[in-house]
């Protein structure tokens, strides 16, 4: 049976990591086509046409989105191989639960901090990212019942979720010489942290936090650029 | 080990619908408890102090948050009856991806009709049939959203259908109109036992979207 995988994607974006890991967990070779999303190609609008975003994944030409959508279903396409989902249906349920606040409500803090144009605005927004964090680290507490990861000895769907964004984190903390992730605060999760990237899964796939913080630089002064303008 | 289910809830919330229709489909037993959401419960605030939110189902004093996880919750957990979620990995990530569309999309496009007037409104109804089109060119010919069996997208979308009348009435425009397949879909998920026990009589809908109306001031 044919097996061609692609992810189209790029290289900044924490959500097309997400099934990047999930294949190299699963020892799936994957085809990387980096996109220029200035234009979107033809590829792009073609298998994304509801939402025109990467990542997208094509397995046979078939295309499925979203990201973590994606990884669940890399979790199921590829049986054999380590499991990326808990096998418990409740344990699931809390997994997806955190994914989906670490998603809707923690990641729009975090970019908040950056598009905050004022001192206090900003600062508003890095307590809220730091708040996030602590209800972060209690949930790590919880699923991991003291071992490595939030999916226990090895990485699963909530370290995918979450760790995907350590770059952009690391790139907030960098730019605002701040502290978000701490031994005083967020002990266990700055453990977890170093072990994430430091996995074989992961790390081909994190970006440099300097590299990131140069493409950040850019994008940002394009953000500013398009607001002055209008 | 006995299997105790509480649902807590809010009758007109589309969220909650889901998880009665759900639910039902198992034919399981549960307790249900309206909450009134100006005096939340200490249940409630105990059982999902994240968000603070209805549904949550409670099994075993264990909560369950957020309405699809919920509802992927019971398909998985009674598994042996009317399945909602297919078979194969494919077709169940498209599913999914269009549950996580109409989260996305239909609550926050339909509330900006009845909370806007003029021309804002205006935008917002277009705004609304064009997500409702969308949903309308994936459900094609088929009876159901994942061909002829009723399941998870279904769960996920009818609820909205109970709000329609009130839309309609508040903005001034036909829904049927522009999305007839839409409307001949949610007819069919109505004449299912579990669906329009689940939904709201959407007179008593309207009567709550006033409500809210006169208490926002809007």
């Amino acid at each position: 049976m044919s097996k061609e995988v692609k992810v189209l994607g790029a290289w900044p974006s924490p959500f097309v990591m997400r099934p990047r890991i999930a294949l190299h967990l699963k020892s799936v070779d994957h085809e990387f086509v980096e996109e220029t999303m200035h234009p979107k190609s033809e590829l792009l609008l073609k298998s994304n046409p509801v939402h025109k975003k990467i990542p997208v994944l094509l397995h046979n030409d078939k295309p499925v989105c979203e990201s973590l959508i994606i990884v669940e279903y890399i979790d199921e396409a590829f049986p054999s191989g380590p499991s990326i989902l808990p096998s418990d249906a409740y344990d699931r349920a809390v997994h997806r639960f955190w994914a989906a606040y670490i998603d809707d409500k923690w990641f729009p803090s975090l970019q908040g901090t950056a598009k905050a144009q004022t001192e206090e605005a900003k600062a508003a927004a890095l307590e809220e990212t730091s708040q996030g964090l602590s209800l972060i680290e209690d949930a790590f507490v919880k699923c991991s019942q003291g071992k490595a990861f939030f999916g226990g000895d090895s990485i699963g769907y909530l370290d995918i979720a979450f760790g995907s964004y350590l770059g952009w984190l690391r790139v907030t903390e960098k730019t605002n010489n701040i502290e978000l992730l701490s031994k005083e605060k967020t002990p266990n999760l700055l453990a977890w942290a170093d072990k994430f990237c430091a996995h074989d899964s992961v790390k081909d796939y994190m970006p440099e936090t300097a590299k990131l913080a140069e493409f950040a630089k850019m994008i940002f002064a394009r953000f500013k650029a398009a607001a002055a303008s209008t | 080990m006995a299997n105790e289910l509480v649902l807590l809830d809010f009758w007109p919330s589309p969220f909650g619908m889901r998880v009665r229709i759900a639910l039902a489909e198992k034919e399981v037993e549960y307790e249900y408890r309206d909450e009134d959401l100006k005096n939340k419960s200490e249940f409630l605030l105990k059982m999902n102090p994240v968000h603070k939110k209805i549904p949550v189902l409670v099994h075993n004093n264990k909560p369950i948050n957020e309405s699809l996880i919920i509802v992927q919750y019971i398909d998985e957990v009674w598994s042996d009856k009317k399945p909602l979620l297919p078979s194969d990995p494919h077709q169940r990530a498209v599913a999914r991806f269009w549950a996580d569309f109409v989260d996305k999309k239909i609550y926050d496009s339909g509330r900006k009709v009845w909370t806007s007037k003029d021309a804002e409104q205006e935008a917002a109804k277009k705004e609304f049939i064009e997500n409702l089109k969308v949903l309308e060119a994936e459900l094609g010919d088929k009876a159901y959203f994942g061909g002829d069996t009723f399941g998870y997208v279904d769960v996920a979308f009818i609820p909205f259908y109970s709000w329609f009348y009130a839309y309609e009435k508040l903005g001034n425009f036909s829904i049927e109109e522009s999305c007839p397949k839409i409307i001949e879909w949610a007819k069919r998920c109505l004449q299912r036992e579990t669906v329009a026990k689940a939904l709201p009589d959407q007179n008593k809908v309207y009567d709550f979207i006033l409500m809210l109306k006169k208490a926002y001031g809007i």
